[in-house]
């Protein structure tokens, strides 16, 4: 299947700290087809570093992000559902973000450009929903922050969400997530070619970019996984080098990841969206999430996995727990994996058993109602 | 997707529980149901189909809970207890418990909230009174092992072991009032010396 990143230009959109943004651009991608009554669309949302290009293949031969979970007879079955990704806003693949123009000055925004929020980015997805002309969503669904926006989706607009499956993510960031975050932004604003940000006719900040890839990388395996994968093993040697070029597979491992990065990454993209995680609270600093779900209508599938330490299963079973307090149609399962918090990318075989019965009994659900 | 069942009665054999034909005729259409230890959710996909019910099923599996969300019941991964108390009072019209009262560390408490989320409970279990049970403890001189209760003492999930006659006067010492009462050897009612002669006894309080 080849698939074509498509666009939509809006004039404006309104943010969440007070900016518009003018005009404001969209990069998305669909699969499968918009039935007549426009009653099978799912929207999937992507995770920091991901882009519209969220399956079947580009024609430049690139799969997509989740080609395993959508597709025909997928968990995400392209033969039943019209299937919506968009990159995010503030991000670096086709949607408006800090490298894009800014029409005031006609060179990049850079750090000019207005901090951004999860809402914002949720907002704009919905500007694009409206485009596609569809009323009502038959699932959002997103891992990592892609689980945020979903969240969002679900409180902003409830009774345009008939379910909600958000994974491996959490309806707040911790302590524990910020503090990663701000390694990472700190990496790229130690790197003397970030230079405020404004790198964009000169030498982008790949060393200091390419450190934060390397600590995000980390945070997405888990111990077992790395042993696993890499365990203590050399790379190419047979004995230690007694410098400090590489020695372990690990470390070669995170710096290829962290090279391979900087090509397609934009640094300020990183700044921009990190702090958007950040700032995601979907109480909006009450805490009372409960408030939230008071009159919720959406059904939901919350999916945690047993070794993700970095969006751990217990923030997952606060959701659940809410729900349960407000009578709401939930399931969930804590499956199990060794993978870290990847597993919602690579270990898709039990979470395609759930979602796909999850969505089947939700579209069988809706034609009744209807 | 799952195979579609045509009576809780063949769901209930394919579960190995003899108990889902009744239950499928206690739940009346439409309610709201709760079940608590749904396993695979065999008794709930029935009911959702067949009687439209609202339905929420709690399974300590996450093997289970996989399936009975691939089965399209909203289930969800957790301790019977412990998803109880987050519940609004009087959530739900019936709350079942099959064959997991023997099972639960702490039936008193368990029961008394399941009275407090649901209008009605329907609780089932195996009748430690059986003569099988009360045969098998007199000729062999060991924990009894029988078709009711295939397990080895030290690998059996029951903690408490309960005739029907311990569970009336449980419900009479906590005043947990019965409405009906149903005894069952296979699919079959039991009429006469259900203590001695029912494999199983469906309960429904409230």
């Amino acid at each position: 299947m080849i698939v074509e990143t498509q666009y939509a230009r809006f004039d404006s959109i309104e943010l969440e700290g007070g900016t518009t943004l003018s005009p404001v651009d969209i990069a998305y991608e669909t699969y499968g087809r918009l039935n007549e009554r426009r009653s099978n669309a799912i929207l999937i949302t992507h995770a920091f570093t991901g882009d519209a290009h969220a399956a079947g293949v580009s024609k430049d031969g690139k799969p997509g992000w989740w080609d395993k979970m959508i597709g025909p007879g997928l968990a995400f079955d392209t033969d039943r559902y019209f299937v919506i990704c968009s990159n995010v806003l503030g991000g670096c693949q086709g949607t408006t973000g800090p490298a894009s123009e800014n029409p005031a000055t006609g060179l990049p925004y850079g750090m000019s450009f207005p901090v951004i929020t999860i809402r914002d980015m949720v907002r704009l997805q919905r500007m694009l929903v409206d485009h596609l002309g569809i009323q009502r969503l038959l699932c959002v669904a997103g891992g990592s922050m892609g689980g945020m926006q979903a969240l969002q989706w679900a409180v902003s607009y409830p009774e345009r969400v008939q379910c909600c499956i958000p994974i491996a993510t959490t309806w707040r960031h911790s302590a524990q997530q910020i503090a990663f975050n701000e390694v990472g932004r700190q990496a790229i604003m130690a790197d003397p070619d970030w230079c405020g940000g404004d790198y964009y006719d000169k030498k982008p900040p790949a060393r200091g970019l390419s450190i934060a890839r390397m600590v995000g990388h980390i945070t997405y395996m888990s111990d077992d996984s790395m042993r696993e994968k890499f365990g203590r093993k050399l790379r190419e040697k047979e004995k230690f080098g007694f410098d400090f070029g590489v020695d372990f597979e690990v470390e070669s491992y995170l710096r290829y990841r962290g090279s391979q990065f900087v090509t397609r990454f934009d640094a300020n993209s990183y700044m921009y969206i990190t702090k958007a995680e950040d700032y995601f609270d979907l109480t909006q600093g009450t805490g009372k999430l409960i408030d939230m779900f008071q009159t919720v209508t959406t059904r939901f599938l919350v999916i945690s996995f047993t070794s993700d330490w970095l969006y751990p299963s217990y923030q997952s079973q606060e959701i659940v727990k809410v729900l349960r307090r407000v009578n709401g149609d939930v399931a969930y399962c804590d499956l199990q994996s060794s993978y870290g918090h990847d597993a919602f990318l690579v270990d898709i075989e039990e979470q395609t058993e759930i979602v796909r019965g999850f969505l089947d009994s939700t579209a069988r659900l809706a034609a009744v109602a209807a | 997707m799952a195979s579609r069942l045509v009576t809780p009665a063949e769901a209930g054999r394919l579960a190995g529980r003899p108990d889902f034909a009744l239950i499928g005729d206690i739940i009346e259409p439409g309610s709201r149901v709760l079940d608590l230890g749904c396993g695979e959710g065999e008794l709930l996909a029935w009911l959702i189909e067949h009687k439209h019910v609202l339905a929420r099923g709690v399974e300590i599996s996450a093997a289970q809970v996989r399936k009975a969300i691939a089965r399209g019941v909203s289930a969800y991964q957790g301790d019977i207890d412990e998803g109880l108390q987050d519940y609004p009072t009087g959530a739900f019209d019936y709350v079942i418990l099959s064959q997991t009262l023997q099972e639960t560390r702490s039936p008193e408490k368990s029961l008394r909230e399941i009275l407090r989320v649901g209008r009605k409970a329907v609780v089932s279990f195996p009748n430690f009174g059986h003569w099988t049970v009360r045969m098998s403890m007199l000729f062999s001189g060991q924990a009894p092992k029988t078709e009711l209760f295939p397990h080895d003492w030290y690998n059996s999930p029951n903690i408490h072991f309960l005739t029907i006659n311990d569970f009336e006067d449980f419900c009479a010492v906590q005043k947990f009032p019965i409405e009906r009462r149903y005894f069952l050897s296979g699919e079959s009612r039991v009429k006469s010396f259900p203590n001695l002669f029912a494999r199983m006894a469906v309960f429904v309080l409230g």
